[in-house]
């Protein structure tokens, strides 16, 4: 977000408020276009690998589009699941920016040949993120399979030989790929892309490898001196907000926008509180009901409830809490935390104490999962992931970097409101 | 913030690329070209954006949509950012912009 004009007028109060509130249309929301998914990500937080047979049709698809153009969505963040394994991807997309509702979508690249990558250079209204999360081929296949370091490479190569400047490289930033923060940033430059990190959440399959995959606390100490060092030439979809309790805020929307300005609907129309939530606690109802998304957002419970001004909770009487607002409610969701309590990555280390008091308590597992019934891709190299601990190891998909609130990507309204 | 000069005597409209949408506080914009979002604070900064092409300079716009001439500064400061992120652009003063 840009530092908008400053109130010339005396201001309605600050923007974080006005958002907290909600909005009358999400400013973007992430749609999973499909479970079906060609990788097997251990920590996808959508458990995506096998299709749904109730999966939205073409024509269903294209009535949302023209329910997100009545109610002026800027854009959507597409993702999976692999958007791109839909036949009706292309179509899909090229209705959405004729109906003027902006994409972005996520892809781990397997179908960006160079013709796709044309196509994608030669549009306003279409951006990219490449996932890959890590910078050497041993760390990110560890976390999303073989040959998809390979993969994504390719995607990247073919865009950036297309002419397309400024795609976006996804990364989530785990304990085994940190120390190769500055290598991201390189692989970004070279081929002309922007670096996008955002935030492992225990959510889907994330939950089944949170714990040797969250950074630990110094990483999260490092990562915030980078992002503080970077500034705006990093996009995070807002979603370090709980590190900002380190010192300064960071750069974006210092708030859960889950309900608020974003949401998430999933494969089968199911409208979700955000992305990183694929639970029955935080599902607002279908598409394909009466009223549609719009009546959705607009009057479900779920979402009044959520836009109901933060108390604060446990964390209130914490210096911090202006800073971090509590942090992530998925992550405190999945790892069995209260919602009113401390985000379990909580960088003043009330989280710790937290999970130490509800480690006997079974966190929530995921209502949904589609994960591949196969054996598992053997993950390989020097980076120890001990795949689906809590699970049978059976994995794919791809992770949708479409951060909780990816809405006001570049910037924010820190100082501005 | 850093000081910004904005010319309120010249011809201004708001990007063919920006998405406005109103909301109860003001408006969010969108550029899709440059991919960011904005937003305007009040009523009054949103009826000044929405006249600029309808106005030989953005002075008229502020002046027609109720900006008291004291006012002015800060309604510059406002438009001088909205421009320095290429959400509102110069046009030729004939020009509607429309």
């Amino acid at each position: 977000m840009t530092l908008a004009p400053e109130a010339p007028t005396p201001s309605p109060g600050k923007l974080t408020d006005l958002f907290q509130l909600g909005l009358d249309a999400p400013i973007c929301l992430t749609w999973e276009l499909t479970y079906a998914c060609n990788l097997s990500c251990v920590h996808c937080l959508s458990s995506s690998g096998r299709r749904d047979p109730r999966e939205l049709t073409t024509d269903e698809c294209k009535a949302v589009i023209d329910t997100l153009e009545r109610m002026q969505v800027f854009y959507v963040n597409i993702g999976g699941g692999e958007p791109t394994v839909r036949p009706d991807f292309w179509e899909l997309v090229d209705y959405a920016t004729a109906h003027h509702v902006g994409v972005k979508f996520s892809t781990n690249g397997v179908r960006l040949d160079e013709a796709a990558a044309a196509r994608l250079a030669a549009s306003d209204y279409v951006d990219v993120q490449i996932s890959l999360d890590g910078a050497t081929r041993e760390v990110n296949d560890a976390v999303r399979g073989a040959g998809s370091f390979d993969t994504a490479m390719r995607a990247m190569r073919n865009l950036r030989d297309a002419g397309f400047r400024g795609f976006k490289l996804s990364v989530v930033m785990t304990r085994q790929n940190i120390p190769q923060i500055d290598a991201f940033k390189e692989i970004a430059d070279e081929f002309g892309a922007q670096l996008r990190l955002t935030r492992l959440r225990p959510s889907g399959r994330g939950a089944d490898v949170w714990d040797e995959l969250h950074p630990l606390p110094a990483q999260q100490r490092e990562l915030y001196e980078w992002l503080v060092g970077h500034g705006d030439q990093v996009l995070t979809g807002d979603s370090f907000f709980h590190l900002s309790a380190f010192g300064s805020a960071l750069p974006g929307l210092n708030l859960c926008g889950a309900g608020r300005v974003v949401c998430l609907i999933d494969p089968v129309g199911d409208v979700y509180a955000c992305p990183f939530a694929i639970h029955e606690n935080f599902l607002a109802g279908n598409v394909r009901s009466a009223g549609g998304f719009e009546t959705l957002w607009r009057s479900s419970e779920l979402f009044a409830d959520l836009r109901k001004p933060d108390t604060g909770g446990a964390c209130r009487s914490c210096g911090f809490y202006d800073s971090c607002r509590g942090g992530c409610m998925a992550a405190k969701f999945f790892t069995g935390l209260p919602m009113d309590g401390p985000d379990p990555e909580c960088v003043q280390g009330y989280g710790e104490s937290a999970l130490a008091s509800v480690a006997s308590v079974a966190a929530p597992r995921p209502s949904v999962d589609h994960s591949h019934r196969t054996a598992p891709r053997q993950a390989g190299g020097p980076v120890a992931v001990a795949i689906g601990r809590r699970r049978p190891p059976a994995h794919d998909c791809d992770e949708s970097p479409l951060a909780g609130f990816d809405t006001p990507e570049p910037g924010a309204p820190a100082g501005c409101c | 913030m850093p000081e910004v000069t904005f010319d309120l005597d010249r011809a201004w409209r708001v990007d063919p690329r920006v998405s406005m949408r109103p909301e109860p506080f003001g408006a969010l914009l969108y550029h899709f070209g440059t991919r960011r979002l904005s937003f305007l604070k009040n009523q009054t900064v949103l009826a000044v954006v929405r006249s600029l092409a309808d106005h030989p300079s953005a002075r008229a716009a502020c002046l027609s949509s109720g900006v008291a001439e004291a006012e002015l500064p800060a309604y510059a400061r406002a438009l001088a950012a909205l421009a320095s992120s290429k959400m509102i652009t110069e046009r030729i003063p004939h020009d509607s912009g429309a």
